[in-house]
């Protein structure tokens, strides 16, 4: 796979968004409107604990035992009729997907919403090859009607305010202009209605694929999903090998926190539950089905026990509507498909830390992430692990992560060098203190990007060390 | 003012529940404690420090202050250079060998002491041990004087509107938001406003501030405006971090506000030092 030029670039991104009064305007809002509706339906700070506990529990259990889960997975999805490929990268993943677009002559693909399709580029990658992939969620429909990528891994299309989607659908659908947001979700919903009984095959994605009955969730608001996966003749979903619970019994708390975490829904619309393609007694339904499950570096994070948490995910968002980096400068910033608190944790096992290198440092360690994650990812403690990875000798042994080393520095390996000195010889200390209250005067007004928005800081006139001595005596 | 365990509304403000398990504190009041001063208040905010140990004193306690102290070494902690940080770390550990509290003006150092240091030293069965002890001993200053010492605060200002910031490691990992609220009600005339969006962080983040100017100019824009919107005539936290960020930059924006550790100003307005000076 490529490595992405846009992580490098992530300051500079950064930087044009916090920038950008609108985009500004149009997350805070959004994340204001999601903070305060997940609250909602969390009155109890207690049962919301016990929820978390229970979840964590439910997604640890699962890691625990994930290889002979997945393999419990395939047998029961296989007895299901569906068929189970394995893909290790994005481009397997997309070779598969391509066998089956041919085996159908496929030309028009439908797709609900995934993650996973974006990790691949499907449709990046199928219209390379001459098939056309219609995105059938009305936020990631908007965002590939503007040739934009999701800026929230929930809604697609946060980033834009109505004003923007009207004028974006007056200029590619050719209607009136109107800022009604119901006249304009009727406007995408006639577009789309057509294309799903045009479409040889519908793509989706999985919330949670049950080891033991072999049945794939799939939870939506729009219908768009059950559409997706059951109008065409052939259904293809793709995920993410972490997705996988063992028993029916375990979705019950993790669809519970998921809806009321991401959209503050006590239960979505829709919860689709797909066992397997239609039967001979069936009248409708697709007449294949088939499961994509995508590696793309989550084995990588699977062998550390830390990092491994960072699967626990079950894609809710609520990291990214509760961080302020991410309130600050949106989701495109971050120039990955998962942007956000979670995006920073995830997106280095799938391109390497080389690519990422500055997401894991675009943090104060805040811990909002990590207080509202409801299977409780660590999430500060492995953005501070990555952050470590970063700096350790590319060479040194053992090695956890592809890219470790990437922020390696000798210069600022010596300069922390010389800060533990100073820390840990009380006379150099003292020393250091005494310097800097009397040479205090001699701060200079600008300190590198520290000054930017804050004026120079000035030490005081007696350090708290000689004024404790002189009131309580040596210690 | 909420009271409610989670986010409510966007501008009200957020009290979460901690995220351990509630602590259980002493019944008796020590005779001795140490104060952990911490770097950043050690040459920014020294009169804050004593008016810790004043408070302190005030309380019956006498306060053991290490000369040989330094930094609890959490910048290099969060930077990723964690043996840096073990090692200083491990030189603050031998100067707290009494079993006496140690109380520290600062919910982030107290969270590195309380809950980063037996991480620090997972590896070492025999020096965790120590570990250990010593972060159940820690308290960050306005929980040890709320809960430990049962501190009864007379009110001798006149009356004033006061917004509080609470650190993130203060709020998230020492659940300790609660006892500033707690200690600044006991003030009679003192009325704590909300400020906009006040769960969230200032922007300081240790290094994060000086790695991504940007973003965190931004989050100390909003968190400097949200203050002065607030309406209130006085800014307290208890961390120096925080104060730090937030003081550089109403400096920077020549506005007259400055935030004033949370010991300065109990100590103020309960009527000055320990001997009855006015501090």
């Amino acid at each position: 796979m490529n490595a992405p030029a846009i992580p490098m670039t992530f300051k500079c991104r950064a930087h044009d968004a916090v920038h950008d009064a609108q985009l500004r305007r149009n997350f805070r809002g959004a994340m204001d409107f999601l903070m305060a509706k997940r609250a909602a339906q969390f009155p109890d700070g207690d049962e919301l604990e016990r929820l978390r506990s229970f979840g964590n529990a439910v997604r640890a259990r699962a890691l625990s035992k994930l290889p002979e889960l997945l393999e419990r997975l395939e047998t029961n999805l296989t007895r299901n009729g569906v068929k189970v490929h394995w893909a290790e990268t994005v481009d397997e993943a997309n070779a598969i997907v391509h066998d089956i677009v041919r085996a159908h002559e496929a030309r028009q693909v439908i797709k609900g919403k995934s993650m996973v399709s974006e990790e691949m580029e499907m449709n990046h990658y199928l219209e390379g090859h001459g098939v056309d992939c219609l995105e059938s969620d009305m936020g990631e429909f908007i965002v590939q009607l503007g040739n934009e990528k999701p800026s929230h891994i929930i809604m697609p299309a946060i980033h834009l305010n109505a004003g923007q989607v009207a004028s974006l659908f007056h200029d590619k659908l050719e209607v009136d202009y109107t800022e009604d947001v119901d006249r304009l979700i009727q406007i995408g919903r006639e577009t789309l209605r057509r294309k799903f009984y045009e479409a040889d095959i519908g793509v989706s994605g999985v919330n949670f694929a049950v080891a033991e009955t072999g049945s794939l969730l799939l939870v939506e608001n729009e219908g768009n999903g059950r559409m997706s996966t059951t109008v065409p003749p052939v259904h293809i979903a793709v995920t993410g090998i972490e997705k996988v619970v063992e028993n029916l019994r375990d979705v019950v708390p993790l669809l519970s926190l998921l809806t009321r975490s991401a959209t503050g829904q006590p239960i979505t619309t829709y919860v689709n539950v797909i066992s397997g393609p239609r039967k001979a007694e069936e009248l409708d339904g697709p007449q294949e089905v088939h499961l994509v499950l995508l590696d793309n570096g989550r084995s990588q994070a699977f062998a550390d026990s830390e990092l491994r948490q960072t699967l626990n995910c079950i894609r809710c968002g609520a990291c990214m509507n509760h961080c302020p980096v991410y309130t600050r400068i949106g989701g495109h910033a971050y120039g990955t498909v998962y942007p956000g608190p979670i995006g920073k944790i995830i997106t280095p096992h799938m391109l390497g830390l080389e690519a990422t290198k500055d997401l894991p440092s675009a943090s104060s360690l805040c811990g909002a992430c990590g207080e509202v994650c409801p299977v409780k990812i660590p999430i500060p403690a492995i953005l501070r692990r990555l952050r470590e990875e970063n700096v350790r000798a590319p060479d040194d042994e053992p090695r956890h992560m592809r890219g470790q080393g990437s922020k390696y520095s000798r210069a600022e390996g010596l300069a922390w060098k010389g800060w533990r000195l100073l820390n840990t010889s009380p006379r150099l200390y003292r020393l250091f203190n005494l310097a800097a209250t009397r040479l205090s005067a001699l701060t200079p007004p600008k300190l590198g990007p520290w000054t930017e928005h804050h004026s120079a800081p000035k030490a005081a006139p007696r350090s708290l060390h000689e004024l404790a001595r002189e009131h309580l005596g040596e210690d | 003012m909420s009271n409610g365990t989670s986010n409510t509304a966007s501008n009200a403000t957020r009290l979460a529940p901690p995220l351990a398990a509630a602590r259980t504190y002493p019944e008796q009041k020590p005779s001795d404690v140490y104060l952990f001063g911490t770097c950043v208040l050690d040459l920014f905010f020294p009169d804050a420090g004593m008016d810790a140990i004043r408070l302190l004193e005030r309380e019956g306690i006498r306060v053991h202050f290490p000369q040989g102290q330094s930094c609890c070494g959490q910048p290099a902690y969060t930077s990723g250079y964690t043996d840096d940080a073990r090692e200083v770390a491990r030189a603050q550990l031998a100067l707290f060998a009494r079993d006496w509290p140690v109380v520290v003006p600062s919910g982030s150092c107290a969270g590195m002491f309380r809950h980063h240091y037996p991480e620090l030293f997972a590896g070492e069965p025999d020096t965790l041990k120590q570990v250990d002890a010593l972060s159940a001993r820690t308290y960050e200053l306005a929980e040890f004087l709320l809960e430990v010492c049962k501190i009864r605060l007379e009110d001798r200002g006149a009356p004033v509107k006061v917004a509080l910031h609470t650190s993130c490691s203060a709020r998230r990992e020492m659940g300790t938001h609660v006892h500033g609220r707690a200690l600044l009600a006991q003030l009679e005339q003192v009325e704590r406003v909300d400020h906009d969006h006040e769960s969230e962080c200032c922007g300081f983040g240790g290094t994060f501030s000086v790695r991504m100017p940007d973003i965190a100019g931004a989050m100390v824009r909003d968190k400097t405006a949200a203050l002065k919107g607030s309406g209130a005539a006085e800014v307290v936290s208890a961390d120096c971090g925080c104060l730090l960020n937030i003081n550089g930059a109403f400096e920077k924006q020549y506005e007259r506000l400055r935030g004033e550790h949370l010991a300065s100003f109990l100590l103020r307005r309960s009527g000055g030092k320990a001997d009855g000076g006015q501090s």
